[in-house]
């Protein structure tokens, strides 16, 4: 068989790498674009200001923003330190060695599990046995367990990217191990650590499955961690499934986007401030 | 100082006979020797062996550091020289595959005994590595990383700590008016002597240098050797250099490395003029390495 002019190659490996792009790129357009467009006709500031009426046919959505923004903050507030914490215990105080494999593996696994488990482990655990029922602070426990794996891994590869000069240089100065790492190893971790942290948002403010049995669906606006509480989410899936309103429904979706898209924007300015004074 | 002087006595009567051993010395060198071995060096390394898993790096290495000398340290690349630097502040312990056999004192005091504080060594013996080393920080935050470490807040203090070892380093006429500025823009030349500043900040009683002008242009070589001529008075420096020129010129005493094995170690001017060893002398005028 005649092989290939190697420009020819070139030229189909571009166009299929291009075309490969473009079409993620375009999917994701779509479901922004199809979002927006249908949700923004309903986005007022009363929809976003005013609680649900009717079970959500009319009103707004005020509630279910602070629930969501409730359960997100109670899930960073308890993975960030676990999750930073495992990852500097598993990169500057093991040595490679069976025990680390073994959390590592623990760690992978824990990432592969659906979500909905998550749901059930959160509902069994922190809603029954640990009396907290359906709550704020159940729903907000349940998403940390969930996003841990993400925290953990991208703070071990960001630790592990620091180079060991630093470390050194920080050792030879007469630095304890503590020092070099809260002085030297996290600030240089840090943007690795913070694209952890909003994919980790990314992933709890949008869970559904994970919410809907440990936080409940509760329409009233949430005062305290042991209040039930919907989420944008869960309220978007009981709207579209009980066809109580497409509109309102899509509506919610926008926000969500928008809010997400907003919490992205805000962490990569507040990387680039944080890395113009260090760097 | 010592904790034990018996101990102490005991390892001065050790020492000479093992030096006899490593190079014959003729009758005055003999006695300069013997007047060498009289005060206690600054630091002493004795019958030091390493080994990286079963790798040895050094074989049973004798060597004195004097107070306020410069002394280099040369020989091919791989033969230790780094090694014997590391081992003297301790940063292989960091490396879970090294293990040593032998003694290392530091103003009499065995630094591996269990007792020792390896903070505090790391202090009084300060390193510049062979690649500057800035740290992600400004480059006032970089000079005194290592009095905050150690607790000093005080804004004035640190700022004077701060001018006094980057003017020490050669440096302070060229960043005073960008203090505040990333370490890391700096040039090379300026991040080596950066970095001299920050082991000067700690005030250590020992620099150790490793190779601090291998990726430098010969104008920063020089202000950095013109620097460490000027510290002398206060510390005791030793200096790695596979470079023998420079070794020639801003050393006191050269120690010869080869393969793990301390060749000789003399005063600079004499071995540079007869080494004793033809080895040395190959690799003095250039025959390997």
């Amino acid at each position: 068989m005649k092989r290939l002019n190697p420009e020819v190659t070139q030229r189909i490996a571009t166009v299929c790498l291009w075309a490969a792009a473009g079409l993620a790129l375009s999917v994701l357009a779509y479901i922004i674009i199809l979002v927006l467009a249908k949700g923004l006709p309903v986005l007022t500031p009363h929809f976003l200001l005013a609680s649900p009426e009717r079970m959500g046919r009319a009103g707004g959505i005020f509630p279910t923003i602070v629930g969501s923004l409730a359960l997100t903050l109670v899930a960073l507030v308890v993975a960030t330190p676990l999750g930073v914490g495992t990852a500097v215990y598993l990169t500057e105080y093991t040595q490679p060695g069976r025990l680390a494999a073994v959390i590592r593996f623990g760690v992978d696994c824990l990432a592969g599990v659906p979500s909905i488990i998550f749901g059930l482990f959160g509902f069994i655990f922190f809603v029954i046995r640990l009396g907290m029922g359906w709550s704020v602070l159940s729903g907000g426990l349940t998403l940390a367990v969930m996003i841990l794996p993400t925290i953990i891994r991208t703070a071990e590869e960001a630790i592990r990217a620091v180079p060991g000069s630093y470390r050194e240089a920080s050792f030879s100065a007469g630095a304890t191990s503590w020092q070099t790492i809260t002085r030297v190893v996290l600030p240089a971790a840090l943007p690795g650590v913070v694209t952890g942290i909003v994919l980790a948002i990314g992933r709890s403010i949008g869970e559904t499955a994970a919410v809907i049995f440990t936080a409940g669906t509760a329409l009233r606006l949430p005062t305290s961690l042991f209040a039930s509480s919907r989420t944008m989410a869960v309220h978007f899936y009981i709207l579209a499934r009980e066809g109580l309103s497409m509109p309102r429904a899509y509506g919610t979706a926008a926000v969500l986007i928008i809010l997400i898209l907003l919490i992205n924007t805000a962490a990569n300015a507040l990387m680039v401030r944080f890395r113009a004074r260090t760097q | 100082m010592r904790p034990d002087p018996a101990l102490a006595r005991d390892q001065d009567l050790d020492s000479p006979r093992r030096d006899q051993d490593l190079a014959v010395p003729n009758g005055g060198a003999m006695a300069e020797h013997k007047a060498e071995m009289a005060r206690e060096p600054k630091v002493r390394v004795e019958g030091l062996s390493v080994f990286y898993g079963g790798v040895q790096a050094l074989k049973s290495v004798d060597l004195p550091v004097h107070a306020n000398e410069i002394l280099g340290i040369t020989g091919p690349s791989g033969s230790g020289k780094t090694t014997l630097l590391r081992m003297v502040n301790r940063l292989n312990d960091r490396v879970r595959a090294c293990r040593h056999e032998g003694r290392v004192y530091l103003d009499g005091r065995e630094i591996y005994d269990p007792q020792e504080d390896v903070i505090l060594l790391r202090r009084r013996v300060g390193m510049v590595f062979a690649l500057p080393t800035p740290l992600p920080k400004s480059i006032f935050e970089n000079v005194v990383y290592a009095p905050r470490i150690a607790g000093m807040r005080d804004r004035r203090k640190l700022e004077e700590r701060a001018e006094r070892a980057l003017r020490g380093a050669i440096l302070w006429d060229e960043v005073k008016d960008r203090l505040d500025d990333s370490a890391l823009a700096l040039s090379g030349g300026q991040q080596q002597r950066l970095c001299i500043a920050r082991t000067l900040a700690q005030e250590p009683e020992v620099v150790m240098l490793d190779e601090p002008c291998s990726g430098l242009d010969p104008i920063s070589t020089l202000k950095i050797e013109q620097a460490l001529d000027s510290l002398k008075a206060t510390y005791t420096i030793v200096l790695v250099s596979h470079n023998v020129q420079q070794a020639a010129r801003a050393t006191d005493r050269t120690a010869f490395l080869l393969m793990g094995e301390l060749v000789e170690w003399r005063p600079t001017a004499e071995m540079f003029t007869n080494p004793r060893d033809p080895r040395t002398a190959d690799f003095l005028e250039g025959r390997f390495g």
